[in-house]
């Protein structure tokens, strides 16, 4: 179970704050709650790691399955059969030990399988292994009028594909069945390299096609020559030595309260890239280390989204074309860096070819990029409107997990198949993500 | 504190409890085997899957409804299948304590699960163990056994009962080599104290887990879970009668 406790009203970026009727709590998948007998839309709620509002169904019910946290079957061949509450730490823990790891993993530990299955999310080897959901063989799905569906390639496939990034607007996913990877050690022989700009970065990447993870780390403030200056990541499984230590206990450190907003400024933030570019060592360099800060670096610091302060963040992550990337991502830099909006850590990544399994998947092919916004109000909504804008022209998408403020145009121009995704959906379920974006 | 070379054995009574779950998994990580008892064959058989993939080195289940007397004999006959070492016990129920106080049969069937039951199992268990000559046996009881108080006196009366009782088997077992430890939880937030306002002091099912686990493992004779119950209870106990009378409570 997480060490994060749930505050419900609130998702990771903490804007918007809501309030719900009912927080429900599922704990037997063998008698899940009745869903016909609740009055209101329902959601069901994981680790509450979603920035925006899709996790969140403002004046309805939100059904925790965080209780849903057994194991039910690892077989050998390390297919992997748990509930849908159960977190990747909780998985990671027990399997690696056994020479196992999750195929795909985000950038915490602290998300539900059910969650991670809802947001088809990725990791830094999309470009080998796809998305979360490409390795999910089966899942049980309760729906409000009291069926309960195996879903798989085979058994009811097109709600397998809806139920993929499908938001949980599909209904409550009781357990899942997925194929891990075998992998050498707990290591990650990792290699890091600074590059100077933009076009350092794609040189990279460009050459960079055998690395199973690779990721960029990007300053969202440098100008000039120096846009897109930043630290390239990469590395592959390595079978790392004893002393590495058990994953799944929480964070040493911890953000204890609300920093005033104040502290994170376009100064301070400013001062902070230089420090981390300069301390990347110029020439590349090689060492193993653990995979868990390889993985999650900053699940070293519990609850880090309070030093946005108490009007909380937006994180804004978008994916563009190869054709279109380089200029688009370009234009996205630029005008974050000139605005006077305050954004912390910028990621930046090369997706593959691989094809996603959901019918709302955001991942595909091209330049992905995700940069942490101080929510400052109205100025911060009209430069994001704006980066809508670029996305929509370059045919690229915004990733509706970390979305608190897409427009519904914009909604329907990234995800094409939102309309065959609606006849899909589970008639009692909603979010307030789903109502904003269908204007209601 | 392995046992020489050897992987555990545990029974837990009221195995499909949130703590109870909890505390399996701490033993099931270390390779133990477990039996384990529950009312619902379904969450037992959900419970042990999960300790099996966590590590169990085996899992026995045994439905039982600790109302059902007849049994008791056969489920400890089985836990002590081989050497035991630690027998928890984690049944409970919190009843209505608006309807025990208008229906004698609801308050009598509090007591008789929350403490009769308790009492034989353990008068059972007390047994095989000083066959044995070793051994911890463990229950939990609750905070609520330290003092009477209107809002939940039955419950407390029942844990109260089971607490003096466990004192009297600590004496009793004590140069057998059988150990004796008696948990307190204070309020832990779990399904059966779900439809309670919310708690400041609550901690979660892990948190308590842990505690009990450790706390078992050093053969405390009494604590409290967490351990900030102690001083809490220690003032609570203090109020003398005549004040604590007028107290809301």
């Amino acid at each position: 179970m997480t060490p994060f406790p749930i505050r419900p009203g609130r998702s990771w970026g903490r804007y918007p704050a809501t309030r719900h009727s009912r927080v429900l709590r599922a704990r037997w998948r063998d008698q899940p709650p009745t869903l016909s007998d609740l009055r209101g839309p329902l959601l069901a709620s994981g680790c509450g790691r979603s920035y925006g509002d899709s996790g969140l169904n403002a004046d309805g019910v939100l059904i925790d399955a965080t209780g849903l946290d057994r194991f039910i079957e690892l077989g050998e061949h390390g297919l992997l059969r748990c509930e849908a509450g159960v977190t990747l730490a909780e998985i990671l823990d027990l399997v690696v030990p056994r020479g196992w790891c999750l195929p795909v993993v985000p950038g915490t530990r602290w998300v539900t399988v059910g969650g991670a299955i809802a947001n088809d999310i990725h990791g830094k080897n999309h470009h080998r292994l796809g998305t979360f959901g490409a390795h999910v063989t089966r899942f049980e799905l309760a729906r409000s009028s009291g069926e309960r569906l195996l879903c798989s390639a085979e058994s009811n496939p097109e709600l397998f594909a809806a139920t993929i990034g499908g938001l949980g607007l599909t209904g409550l996913i009781l357990w899942a069945e997925l194929r891990l990877q075998r992998v050498p050690g707990p290591g990650i022989d990792q290699e890091t390299i600074r590059f100077e700009g933009l076009d350092g970065f794609l040189t990279i990447a460009a050459e960079d096609v055998h690395h199973e993870y690779t990721v960029a780390w990007v300053d969202c403030l440098s100008r000039g020559r120096h846009l897109g200056r930043g630290v390239y990541l990469r590395g592959a499984h390595h079978p790392l030595p004893a002393d590495w230590a058990p994953l799944a206990v929480g964070p040493r450190l911890r953000v204890p309260c609300d920093a005033p907003s104040a502290l994170l400024n376009r100064l301070t933030i400013s001062a902070f890239n230089a420090l981390n570019y300069r301390r990347a060592p110029r020439v590349r360099s090689r060492r193993a280390v653990p995979f868990a800060p390889f993985f999650f670096p900053l699940d070293a610091i519990g609850d880090w989204n309070r030093l946005y302060g108490r009007r909380g963040f937006v994180q804004y992550q978008c994916v563009v074309p190869e054709t279109a990337g380089a200029e688009a991502i370009h234009e996205i830099l630029e005008r974050v860096g000139t605005s006077r909006e305050v954004p912390g850590l910028g990621v930046l990544k090369r997706f593959g070819a691989q094809r996603s399994p959901g019918l709302l998947s955001f991942p595909r092919p091209g330049l992905t990029l995700a940069v942490d916004l101080a929510f400052r109000g109205h100025a911060t909504l009209e430069l994001l409107e704006g980066l809508d804008a670029v996305v929509r022209q370059a045919g690229g998408a915004v990733y509706p997990a970390k979305d608190a403020r897409m427009s519904g145009e914009s909604f329907r121009a990234f995800f094409p198949a939102w309309e065959r995704f609606s006849r899909h959906m589970d008639p009692r379920f909603s979010s307030s993500f789903w109502r904003r974006v269908n204007g209601s | 504190m392995e046992a020489e070379g050897r992987p555990r054995r545990v029974l837990i009574v009221g195995a499909t409890s949130a703590i109870a779950s909890e505390v399996a998994r701490r033993y099931a990580a270390g390779g133990a085997s477990l039996v384990l008892t529950g009312r619902n064959p379904a969450r037992l058989a959900a419970v042990g899957d999960d300790l099996r993939v966590r590590g169990a080195g085996s899992v026995e289940t045994e439905i039982l409804d600790l109302l059902d007397r007849g049994r008791h004999a056969a489920v400890v006959k089985r836990a002590f299948g081989g050497p035991l070492d630690v027998a928890l016990i984690a049944h409970g129920d919190l009843p209505d304590q608006q309807r025990c106080q208008t229906d004698p049969g609801e308050a009598a069937r509090a007591l008789e699960l929350n403490l009769v039951a308790t009492v034989e199992l353990l008068t059972l268990l007390a047994g095989e163990f000083q066959a044995q000559g070793s051994g911890t046996i463990a229950v939990v009881t609750s905070v609520a056994g330290d003092r009477g108080r209107q809002s939940n006196y039955v419950y407390g009366a029942a844990k109260a009962g089971v607490g003096v009782f466990l004192q009297g088997l600590r004496q009793r077992l004590r140069a057998t080599g059988v150990r004796v430890v008696t948990l307190k939880p204070g309020f832990v937030d779990t399904p059966m104290t779900a439809h309670l306002p919310p708690n400041p002091l609550a901690s979660s099912p892990q948190r308590a887990a842990r505690a009990i686990y450790r706390a078992i493992e050093s053969h405390r004779d009494v604590a409290y879970i967490p351990w900030f119950w102690r001083p809490v209870m220690a003032l609570i106990r203090a109020v003398p009668e005549s004040l604590f009378k007028r107290l809301r409570l």
